[in-house]
């Protein structure tokens, strides 16, 4: 390994600052259980980490009266653990401690697991379905992008070399509003999507869907929006014709690879059959949600 | 490459070292600080022989720089007998014969104990769940569960 540096800045300027030092062998480092094994296994080798576990903004989970803020060093276990936060968005929550063993939920974070771009990161459909946007900060400042616009390809980001995500933002949900999350995988636990689906949706006053949003994960080279999922449920209830929409909408959006762990056929279907089964999960959230 | 100096709490002892940026706290663990019963099994955060508990928390040391730690606290499978009087659960692994060649125990050990912290009573299926990140290639979960169980009994105060 050539000559490593270790920063750890208190604050966003600081890292910036480190980011820019550094280069383009600078990485940023949070819970390390994606940059670690990748240093380990010799796919990346930087030349300076920054640790952003010391910056206030990057560790904390703040709920205010518009937007809800997670630190992008949050770690799995605290969020699953911030009771507030589970009740407000427990498809976001969920998918996130779904990332892992317990160990790894001690260290992994959100803005890693985004950052890290993995079409099969599992916080990002759910990120995606509640329409989150990362708030960057760079040498020319701050500003903020949309989590679906963030990912341009497997482990690619429009992130400039010198620039980080600092915390996730996400719309406080509106009354009869609510998330899902769901994957597929051969395991009980501790696997990587096959596929993931996470939905977001709101009850109109009228009892039907209001606004709705399916992400999803591991069947293309990015998590992705499906548009026409949304415009399969808004106006309608859950009944069985507007399901068979939905699931032909999921499937239609996917292009997914082929591997040992699920056919294009098989990942195709299932992406109809999960965004049903999110759809429905979060439909009973959202009528709790007075 | 740049040293770090760095001051952590180990096993309630407060503890000096200096490291590269690069070694991880598995490394100086084993390495300095001659506490081997944290085990390099992959390297990746798959097998959980390294488990330790840092800051309260079960984390696998491979995939923790010994860098981030100064004024943190680590807790190995060394500083969990009290002198000679061995842990619950350390007891029950021996009586229930939950290992055989050893080198999963040492984090199953800490994994457990940070699991019975957070849930002194749980079911065998959260047992399995909790322990899922810790590997074991001699293939004794069944007598590993029982002793958790056990163990849990025990620092409940129903002895079985």
């Amino acid at each position: 390994m050539t000559d490593l540096v270790y920063e750890a800045p208190g604050t966003v300027d600081e890292a910036v600052q480190a980011l820019a030092a550094g280069g383009s062998g600078a990485r940023i480092f949070a819970g390390g259980t994606d940059l670690l094994v990748q240093m380990h296994e010799e796919m990346i080798e930087p030349s300076t980490l920054v640790d952003i576990k010391n910056i206030a903004e990057a560790r904390a989970v703040t709920i205010g009266d518009a937007d809800i803020r997670i630190g992008a060093a949050v770690t799995g276990a605290e969020l699953g653990e911030h009771q507030e936060l589970k009740a407000l968005l427990p498809g976001v929550v969920e998918a996130v401690e779904l990332i892992g063993s317990y160990q790894v939920q001690g260290r992994a974070t959100v803005g890693g697991n985004l950052c890290n771009a993995s079409p099969a990161a599992d916080s990002v459909p759910a990120l995606i379905a509640t329409d989150a946007r990362a708030l960057i900060a760079g040498a020319g400042g701050t500003r903020e992008m949309a989590v679906a616009d963030l990912l341009t390809g497997p482990g690619q980001t429009a992130l400039a070399a010198d620039e980080f995500v600092v915390s996730l933002i996400i719309a406080k949900p509106a009354a009869r509003t609510a998330d899902a999350y769901l994957r597929f995988i051969p395991r009980t636990e501790m696997d990587i999507a096959v596929v993931g689906a996470g939905v977001s949706l709101t009850i109109a006053e009228d009892g039907t869907c209001g606004a709705a949003r399916l992400a999803l994960g591991a069947v293309a080279p990015t998590a992705r929006l499906v548009d026409a999922a949304s415009e399969a449920l808004v106006g309608n209830t859950l009944d069985g014709a507007v399901l068979d929409k939905l699931a032909a909408a999921a499937s239609a959006a996917c292009d997914p690879i082929d591997d040992k762990r699920g056919t294009i056929e098989f990942r195709t279907k299932v992406a109809g059959v999960l965004a049903c089964r999110a759809a429905r999960i979060a439909w009973e959230r959202a009528e709790k949600r007075s | 490459m740049k040293k770090h100096a760095i001051t952590a709490t180990v096993n309630g002892d407060e503890t000096d070292f200096i490291c590269y940026p690069d070694q991880t706290l598995l490394e100086v663990l084993r390495g300095d600080l001659e506490l081997s019963g944290a085990k390099n099994g992959c390297g990746t955060g798959d097998c959980g022989a390294c488990t330790v508990i840092f800051n309260g928390r079960p984390v696998n040391a491979c995939l923790v720089l010994a860098a981030e730690v100064n004024g943190a606290e680590i807790e190995t499978v060394e500083g969990m007998a009290n002198g000679a009087e061995l842990h619950p659960l350390q007891q029950k692994f021996l009586d229930h014969a939950a290992l055989q060649c050893g080198v999963c125990t040492p984090g199953i050990l800490n994994m457990a104990k940070a699991l019975l912290e957070k849930n002194p009573d749980p079911t065998e299926t959260e047992i399995r769940f909790g322990l899922a990140g810790n590997l074991c290639r001699c293939t004794g979960y069944d007598k590993i569960v029982r002793a958790v169980l056990d163990a849990a009994a025990e620092m409940r105060g129903n002895p079985s």
